[in-house]
């Protein structure tokens, strides 16, 4: 069997008093678009940087594509590639220059067609050989994406890529992954955009104080955690007692109430015609993660929940 | 070693070369400021050996002790840099080994010191008329003086968190060992406390061992300070191969 892109096994890492991840284990399969997601301080960045061999773990292992990232750290750098959530750059050198000296460091000499690519790819070109420091912040970020593509590493892992970053670009950037992640590529990144990790990502795992709290298929946690529902604001008239059942109303006068289809709108909307009550504004809100999200971080010691 | 060393070595000589200004032209200028002011105030001095006049016998501290400076500098403010503004991350995620950190610095900043050395020698020869050295000896102490100043200019700017602490080591250690190491004057004139103490200094021996590559003489036998200099970057070096293998303040 081929080995997971990404394997972390029982990892521990204390900063002091406190366990910035506390017993971490995690698979990601090849070929999977994959959210790792978690309130600030969850231990995303520090799991991240664990895998790039930035943090050394106080117990446990970490795998990239079977190599373990201590013992074989050259062979697993050479498979990663970490887009870091800061915008970091050396203002010594060119856009160019910068790419080729992240090239040369992974022994890649003469890359200059994957490099024009990438600059081409990104919209960087006409910036080639601009300074890093007259580059804007968005254009400082594509920067560190090609450095981060450079010696074409089959995992990507990007730390908050969306942080600060104007639309259209936020779209390219998705668009690029897409294919990456199309081409063969695994990707594992983090967001505070939850409807980006729910339209991208096939699965997906949520951390809260160093811990794995859930981990399953987009699909699955929408499923268990969030619903359809028809929320609907009367003008006069009173929610029939079938629909009462399981709704509930908020204090703006809109009431929720739970459908698992669009003919069970039709019916809602049927009873409450014949219960004489005016519809005044429907809205129908498909799941969402967000609410997904919301719900387990708000369990106490929520368990962590095993890949079916 | 692996390739990315070459790369990396490459990156260091460009960032000290693309501001070269300050990095070779200004301790270039300092020095010919030193030999000016000292020829000038103390030309009257006797000769510090037979046939060998004060302002001559300044010529190879000077080059010596602004070849040391700079290696230091090198190699210290680049790390310090790195880490400040975070653009370590980008050679920390890389597959370099502990060994392409270290000798990547390393040669850089011996490079930076060949670079000031020479412009120091080369600058001064117009004022003064200086003997042309034995290569043998000058490249023996080039290389472990240099080395030295470079391996302790990579220990400093993995230690230092702030640029002030990097400042106080630079200040209240390298400074005064440089200064104290007999560029101004030979040892054998000092009291002998303070004679015993230089030759505690291994900046020391490095100053010397290049002076005797010009004058074909020196407080100390060339012999012994090339071992005693040898030794010590030996030491240094093992023990920052070993912080760097640790991961001593790079990865925590």
């Amino acid at each position: 069997m081929a080995s997971p892109a990404v394997e972390v096994r029982d990892v521990s890492k204390r900063y002091g008093p406190l366990r910035a991840l506390d017993g971490v284990s995690l698979s990601v399969e090849q070929g999977e678009f994959f959210a790792l997601l978690g309130p600030n301080g969850a231990g995303k960045t520090t799991l991240i940087s664990a895998l790039g061999g930035l943090v050394r773990a106080d117990a446990g292992t970490l795998r990239v594509l079977g190599r373990d990232v201590a013992a074989e750290y050259r062979e697993a750098r050479r498979l990663l590639g970490i887009v870091p959530q800061e915008v970091v750059f050396d203002p010594f050198f060119s856009v160019r220059e910068t790419l080729e000296l992240q090239s040369g460091y992974f022994g890649l000499r003469g890359n200059g067609a994957w490099i024009g690519e990438l600059l081409e790819r990104l919209s960087l070109g006409a910036k080639a050989d601009a300074n890093m420091r007259s580059l804007s912040g968005g254009m400082k970020r594509r920067v560190m994406l090609a450095q981060a593509l450079v010696h074409r590493p089959p995992v990507i892992i990007l730390d908050e890529p969306t942080a600060g970053v104007d639309v259209e670009l936020r779209q390219a950037l998705w668009r690029f992954m897409r294919e990456l992640n199309a081409a063969g590529h695994t990707i594992v990144l983090t967001t505070h955009y939850l409807e980006e990790a729910q339209h991208l990502c096939g699965r997906i795992a949520m951390m809260k104080t160093g811990r794995i709290v859930a981990l399953d298929s987009t699909r699955r946690l929408l499923a268990d955690f969030s619903e359809r529902v028809l929320r609907v604001k009367l003008e006069s008239g009173a929610l029939p007692a079938a629909l009462a059942a399981g709704a509930t109303v908020d204090a703006a006068g809109w009431h929720r109430i739970p459908v698992e289809s669009a003919a069970q709108v039709e019916t809602a909307l049927a009873r409450l015609r014949e219960a004489g009550a005016a519809v005044a504004h429907l809205e129908v809100a498909e799941p969402e993660l967000e609410e997904v999200f919301v719900k387990i971080m708000a369990r106490q010691d929520a368990p962590a929940r095993e890949d079916a | 070693m692996t390739g990315g060393f070459l790369t990396l070595f490459e990156k260091e000589v460009m960032r000290f070369w693309k501001v070269s200004f300050q990095t070779v032209a200004a301790p270039v200028l300092s020095a010919l400021l030193f030999l000016v002011i000292f020829s000038h105030a103390l030309a009257g001095r006797v000769e510090a050996y037979p046939g060998v006049g004060y302002v001559q016998f300044l010529v190879p501290g000077l080059a010596m002790m602004s070849m040391l400076q700079n290696a230091f500098a090198n190699a210290s403010s680049s790390l310090i840099q790195s880490k400040i503004t975070g653009n370590i991350v980008f050679i920390l995620l890389a597959p370099l080994t502990p060994a392409d950190l270290f000798a990547a610095y390393l040669a850089a900043a011996m490079v930076r010191a060949v670079v000031v050395g020479a412009g120091v020698v080369l600058a001064v020869a117009w004022l003064v008329p200086v003997p042309f050295p034995n290569l043998l000896w000058l490249a023996a102490f080039t290389v472990t003086g240099a080395g030295i100043l470079g391996v302790l200019g990579i220990v400093a700017g993995l230690w230092a968190e702030k640029f002030d602490q990097l400042a106080a080591f630079q200040n209240f250690l390298i400074l005064p060992l440089t200064f104290l190491a007999g560029v101004f004057y030979s040892v054998d004139s000092l009291p002998p406390f303070w004679r015993a103490a230089s030759h505690l200094n291994p900046f020391f021996y490095a100053i010397d061992g290049f002076r005797y590559a010009f004058f074909g003489r020196a407080d100390v036998s060339p012999w012994a300070s090339l071992a005693i200099a040898s030794a010590t970057l030996c030491a240094l070096s093992w023990l920052t191969l070993r912080l760097l293998r640790s991961g001593y303040k790079l990865r925590h």
